[in-house]
């Protein structure tokens, strides 16, 4: 019969040596301290771009967001002519990364045998490695010469279609990892099913797992979108310093992350508080609510697929 | 069976044995039209490195490895790249140093430890959308936080460059890969079958006696290659530079009596893609060739890593799948 100070004894035994104990809470607090750290990291970053931003848009009057065209060292902050400036990028590396993307993805996932796969699988990612100031050289060399040129004979050197292109190319292997992902991930029963009902192999692919995979597609064509909004060496080469808002494809002009880029090369020059440089902080803090809005909203369509399947 | 080596899943021999063996020219048009967008990306690929490579070689030609070895110089036939490969190199130290030990504690924590609550799901979206931030923003929170705030507020460097040093380019570089480094390295965490962890806990092991024998024994090969594709990201960025630090002119000199702590904290630096999008912007017609070579010394580097990580990570999945 054991008594209650039995009980006690075998009790304090099974909670093992005190400094074993005492190392492992400090283990834990010592990694939780470092995932911590991210959240420094926004903090520091939602300080730098609120505190900067506000102290330009309170130095300046409102007006000058509405002047003509994009000229910091002039006075003249037209924030709507980087955004169309942006969108336009955006728009034109859409239309090469979605269908390029999407295509590749369905490929991989739907029909490229395992070998076939495994070798150009590869080189989407080899693809994803190349930095993007170096796609900006091969947007100013090769795309405005060869391709643009080709179009528009009249094209300017830099040029919205030239740059955006380019960004298309460098979204390519995100939108076709991300949406690929998604493919897989719709169960095989699906595709069994479909095929036991008699349907080719494409009409399986196309009208049966791109639908039902379609919200983690939707997701990759919007974090396809962020990327492109905040694609930067690209564009601060190869679409040029026009502030002047143009809704034409064949010339060129400041975006978003182009008039940033453009104030931090010549930052010798306005640096201190002048509004010129605080502008940065505030096209910077307008870049950062677009991206974060459609992060989050990627996200979500996301996790709709991660719960159905 | 007919493919030999390749295995057959089930939906495979499920639609072979309804479909058989005729030839429909609609599956074929589609089958062939994806391939094509794949392809795409092939020669995209090709037509970028060949082009490059093509530009670049009357620079090698010419001039050899002296290219390399030389400093910055606004005179094209005697530019080199030497300052912007050891600046890259500092700052690539950097990153290791200390976005590899953070990333890899935060994604232990989150994985092995965290608790399924609140805060943990706060963190990880966190963590999701830090991801995702553009990294010239990275390069306005570099400027701000690490040259303005720590250079110049709390170290006074407010002479010479004014506390647009390599620590400041290179801590800006960590924490923009740092989400990056968390995810892939909680991914493979995540790999880690979780019958080896009740195993090690059953016979009376701690977590963290778990985690070091049992956990990141069998996760670190696929830690280290998402780490080595992750700095490699940080080698290859030039953009936060730009709002960090890095010297954007043709020409500069570090004194030559430099001691290492002068060339951490007060001497100037660049980085190899800065110096790329720095020729790339120069309107002389001679800065081409010269833009193409530094590029192709920049995929160089990177490329010769990258493959590396791929390959090793290809051979490691086959091997335990």
């Amino acid at each position: 019969m054991a008594t209650v100070d039995d009980q006690r004894d075998i009790s304090i035994d099974l909670t093992g040596d005190v400094r074993r104990r005492r190392r492992e809470s400090l283990v834990k607090a010592t990694f939780f301290a470092a995932a911590a750290v991210s959240i420094l990291i926004s903090v520091a970053i939602v300080i730098a771009l609120i505190g900067k931003a506000w102290a330009f848009v309170s130095s300046i009057e409102l007006s000058q967001l509405w002047a003509d065209g994009w000229f910091p060292r002039r006075g003249r902050f037209q924030l709507a002519a980087l955004i169309v400036h942006t969108l336009m990028v955006t728009g034109i590396a859409m239309v090469v990364a979605v269908p390029f993307g999407l295509g590749s993805a369905v490929y991989l996932s739907e029909y490229a045998r395992s070998g076939v796969r495994r070798v150009l699988k590869p080189t989407l990612e080899i693809l994803a490695g190349i930095p993007s100031v170096v796609l900006g050289f091969f947007a100013l060399q090769f795309i405005t010469p060869n391709i643009v040129r080709g179009m528009f004979p009249g094209a300017q050197s830099a040029n919205f279609l030239a740059a955006g292109i380019a960004v298309g190319i460098l979204t390519i292997p995100l939108v076709a990892s991300v949406s690929e992902d998604a493919m897989r991930a719709v169960p095989s029963s699906l595709r069994e099913a479909s095929y036991g009902l008699g349907a080719k192999r494409w009409h399986t692919a196309l009208r049966v797992v791109f639908p039902a995979a379609i919200s983690g597609i939707i997701a990759a064509v919007i974090l396809g979108i962020s990327r492109a909004i905040g694609e930067t060496m690209v564009v601060a080469l190869a679409a040029g310093l026009n502030g002047i808002m143009t809704f034409n494809p064949t010339e060129g002009g400041l975006t978003m992350t182009g008039a940033i880029a453009n104030l931090a090369v010549g930052s010798d020059q306005v640096a201190g508080d002048v509004a010129a440089f605080q502008s940065l902080f505030f096209v910077g803090l307008v870049l950062f609510i677009f991206t974060l809005a459609l992060n989050i909203l990627s996200g979500r369509m996301v996790r709709r697929y991660r719960q159905r399947y | 069976m007919t493919t030999g080596t390749a295995a057959i899943t089930t939906t495979e021999l499920v639609r072979r044995s309804i479909e058989g063996r005729r030839f429909s020219p609609v599956n074929a048009l589609i089958a062939f039209t994806l391939l094509f967008t794949l392809l795409s990306s092939v020669v995209i690929l090709v037509t970028l490195l060949v082009d490059t490579i093509a530009a670049a070689l009357p620079v090698f030609a010419t001039r050899g490895f002296s290219f390399i070895t030389s400093s910055l110089s606004p005179r094209a036939e005697a530019a080199g790249i030497w300052q912007g490969i050891m600046g890259s190199l500092a700052l690539t130290g950097f990153v290791i140093a200390v976005a590899f030990p953070l990333g890899v504690a935060a994604a232990v924590y989150l994985e092995e430890y965290a608790p399924d609550n609140r805060l943990t799901r706060f963190l990880n979206a966190n963590i999701r959308n830090l991801a995702g931030v553009p990294s010239i923003v990275y390069g306005i929170l570099g400027l701000f936080l690490f040259v303005e705030v720590f250079m110049r507020g709390m170290l006074g460097a407010s002479e010479g460059i004014a506390g647009r040093n390599v620590v400041a380019g290179g801590l800006t570089l960590a924490v923009l890969v740092l989400p990056i480094m968390i995810i892939t390295t909680s991914e493979a965490l995540r790999a880690v079958p979780s019958g080896l962890r009740e195993a090690s806990l059953a016979v009376g092991a701690t977590r963290w006696e778990t985690i070091r024998h049992h956990v990141l024994p069998v996760a670190v090969p696929a830690i280290l290659t998402g780490s080595v594709l992750t700095i490699a990201r940080a080698f290859g960025e030039s953009a936060p530079l730009l709002l960090a630090g890095a010297q954007l002119s043709l020409f500069f000199t570090v004194a030559s009596d430099s001691s290492f702590y002068d060339l951490m904290l007060t001497q100037p630096y660049t980085a190899l893609p800065i110096i790329v999008f720095n020729f790339a912007r120069q309107p002389q017609a001679e800065f081409v060739a010269l833009t193409a070579a530094s590029i192709v010394v920049l995929l160089v580097m990177l490329l010769s890593v990258n493959a590396a990580a791929v390959l090793a990570r290809d051979r490691y999945e086959r091997r335990y799948r």
